[in-house]
């Protein structure tokens, strides 16, 4: 009784919102991407809408394909990933187009940057050189003006003394100094959308907490769109409006950040959430879920999670995984058949 | 950086004394010159002045230190064969031999170098196992094999190149080949794992995530990386390229350094042996020295620990 009167509140405060809310203008529309690498299926038709300026959190644990996703996306898997489907960047199809047209694309109008900082910055260039070439590509900038541009950049990502700076290396820095840097580069192509792949997984968790405020305050600034790809549930729902949570190659629910922590829909979510440590209360043992993300080629048909899902029944192996509304709200969506209808009276939960 | 180059210096000079005791001892135990180059039949006598004359009648530590003394006033002894100053008949060889050394060297990296890249970046294609299997050939074959097979295919069954000796160009083209291929496998196989190795960095991802062209991803940003890891193999190659010489001069009857160290190994030219190795340890330790500097040159992460800065 008490859970449908929260929810009610939920989508009453969501509606107010809605009315206030921004312009929905759809910037990348990805349709029915999949990605196998050597036949083996990863990626099992992502559906995703992305909003100028929105902010949106990926999770999952890892190989669930929040990361291969947006690689995909920007053609920067080898060639033995075979890609289908659609990504369109304000209407214009990316997949397979050619070479000259990805450069472009790449850095210009979708920036990403990596989990590791420190190695996904070249070791024999001058960081400011870095900075330098993504300014020449992406704005046609002479040296001079680069080099002006390059130390204007690194002072707006918060690196001290950025004028000497720009002569080091990168192993002269930190490993959140090198973060900046690599957001620094991102921004240099003044990019619409910045994807952010485990930006803060190898930093320090104080570094973590700074680097997740520049970026929150980078997408205030400049107005672009943040996709932050984590598995830390609690940094995705504080940064983000919107959570797309994926099992197995599979979106399997997606919601309001504000609703990710009290009130997910999907088994999975849950058991996620579940697995979090408390930080007030009694001392607890973990939650785990139970058994481990199957082998990409040993997916089970049907929902991925049944195997390990406690609330399994018969129908979840024959049922072709769809997104569906929650209570006719559309911006709450989750894969399961608990959620689409209710499961008939009477059948029994299989072992 | 200046302590670094001092320090360097002192274990090259380290380097070169062991090189000339070790010679020393190993060529007066390993047999008797007084015996070696002169003929049975010399009445012991002569035998005995020859010694005396030479000096190798004292025992072995008064003969060390005697030549020790002599060595680093610069006097490298005579050639026990012919008379003159050990130097001089070494140094009148040395630009012989660099007439197929540098060539081959030139060889090796021109041929070996891009063979490598190319295969990294083709990985799996057929022209990958292409270049592969002609590389564990030519990395294989030993250069004295592939040299008499040089001289059976393009000397005696198709007359194109002369078997042997020296004189002009088409001398040089055999034994230049002979020399050279066998480094060029080696270097096209380490060149390759070396490329794909950083091709598979992050940074090299993250250099195409930001919109760098394939072209320049390669060049600018792989292949600065990938020649750190090359330069070593370089250094080795330069060694190796001197061993070979003795062999490949052998084989074509090359009037190099390599073929006076076979004589005078054969006939215990004693000053010659030990001049040549002098020579050849020189030539290693600078070698080496060229390829730390330019690691500092390539990588920025050495330069700073050379200079000791931090």
């Amino acid at each position: 009784m008490a859970h449908t009167l929260n929810r009610l509140k939920a989508d009453a405060a969501s509606m107010m919102r809605d009315e206030q809310g921004p312009c929905m203008e759809a910037i990348l529309q990805i349709a029915g991407l999949r990605v196998a690498f050597d036949g083996v299926p990863t990626l099992r038709a992502i559906n995703l809408t992305l909003a100028r300026g929105e902010s949106l959190g990926m999770v999952g644990e890892s190989g669930c394909g929040k990361s291969v996703t947006w690689l995909a996306a920007l053609g920067l898997l080898t060639r033995r990933a075979k890609v289908t489907g659609s990504v369109r960047l304000a209407g214009e199809e990316l997949l397979h187009a050619p070479a000259s047209r990805l450069d472009k694309m790449r850095g210009g109008q979708i920036a990403m940057i990596f989990q590791d900082p420190a190695s996904a910055l070249n070791p024999v260039h001058r960081v400011g050189d870095q900075i330098i070439e993504s300014l020449r590509l992406h704005r046609g900038m002479d040296h001079r003006t680069a080099q002006v541009e390059a130390r204007r950049l690194l002072d707006q990502v918060g690196i001290p003394d950025a004028a000497r700076r720009l002569g080091a290396y990168p192993h002269e820095f930190s490993g959140g100094q090198n973060q900046r840097v690599m957001i620094a580069m991102a921004l240099a192509g003044q990019p619409d959308i910045l994807i952010a792949d485990e930006p803060t997984t190898a930093l320090d968790v104080t570094i973590q907490a700074q680097i997740l405020e520049l970026l929150r305050q980078i997408q205030r600034e400049t107005g672009m769109a943040l996709v932050l790809i984590s598995h830390d549930l609690g940094v995705v729902s504080e940064i983000c409006e919107r959570v797309m949570v994926l099992y197995g190659g599979h979106i399997v629910e997606e919601l309001p950040a504000d609703r990710l922590l009290n009130q997910p829909a999907h088994p999975y979510t849950k058991g996620l959430l579940a697995a979090l440590p408390s930080l007030d209360g009694p001392r607890q043992r973990l939650f785990a879920i139970p058994g481990v993300v199957p082998n990409a080629a040993a997916f089970p048909p049907g929902c991925p999670f049944a195997p390990r899902c406690d609330r399994r029944i018969g129908r979840c192996r024959e049922w072709a995984i769809e997104l569906a509304s929650l209570d006719g709200d559309s911006r709450h969506r989750a894969a399961c058949l608990h959620v689409t209808s209710e499961p008939p009276a009477g059948e029994v939960v299989a072992a | 950086m200046a302590r670094f180059i001092l320090v360097r210096l002192a274990r090259a000079f380290l380097t070169i004394a062991i090189v000339v005791t070790f010679a020393f001892v190993v060529l007066r135990a390993s047999g008797d010159p007084a015996l070696a180059l002169l003929s049975p039949e010399t009445p012991a006598e002569a035998v005995e002045a020859f010694r005396k004359a030479w000096g190798l009648d004292a025992p072995l530590w008064v003969q060390y230190v005697r030549y020790l003394f002599a060595v680093v006033h610069g006097d490298l002894g005579q050639s026990m064969r012919d008379g003159r100053a050990a130097i001089t008949v070494v140094a009148e060889r040395i630009p012989i031999t660099l007439m197929l050394t540098a060539p081959a060297l030139i060889l090796n990296l021109m041929i070996g170098i891009p063979a490598g890249v190319y295969a990294a970046l083709k990985r799996d294609s057929l022209a990958d196992r292409l270049v592969m299997m002609v590389a564990v050939i030519g990395f294989t074959v030993p250069s004295f094999v592939l040299g008499l097979l040089f001289i059976l295919a393009f000397a005696v069954e198709l007359p194109w190149f002369p078997s042997g000796g020296a004189g002009t160009w088409h001398h040089v083209v055999l034994p230049v080949i002979t020399l050279g291929l066998g480094g060029a496998a080696v270097l096209a196989r380490f060149s390759r794992s070396a490329m794909l190795e950083v091709l598979g960095q992050p940074y090299i991802r993250a250099a195409s995530a930001k919109g760098v062209p394939w072209a320049r991803v390669v060049t600018g940003h792989a292949l600065p990386n990938a020649a750190i890891a090359v330069l070593t193999i370089v250094g080795f190659m330069v060694g190796n390229l001197i061993a070979g010489t003795v062999l490949v001069e052998s084989v074509y009857s090359w009037p190099g350094i390599g073929s006076l160290l076979v004589v005078s190994v054969a006939s215990r030219d004693l000053a010659v042996v030990q001049c040549i190795l002098l020579v050849v340890a020189a030539a290693m330790i600078t070698t080496n020295l060229t390829i730390d500097l330019l690691y500092g040159m390539l990588d920025p992460r050495l330069r700073q620990l050379h200079s000791g800065r931090r």
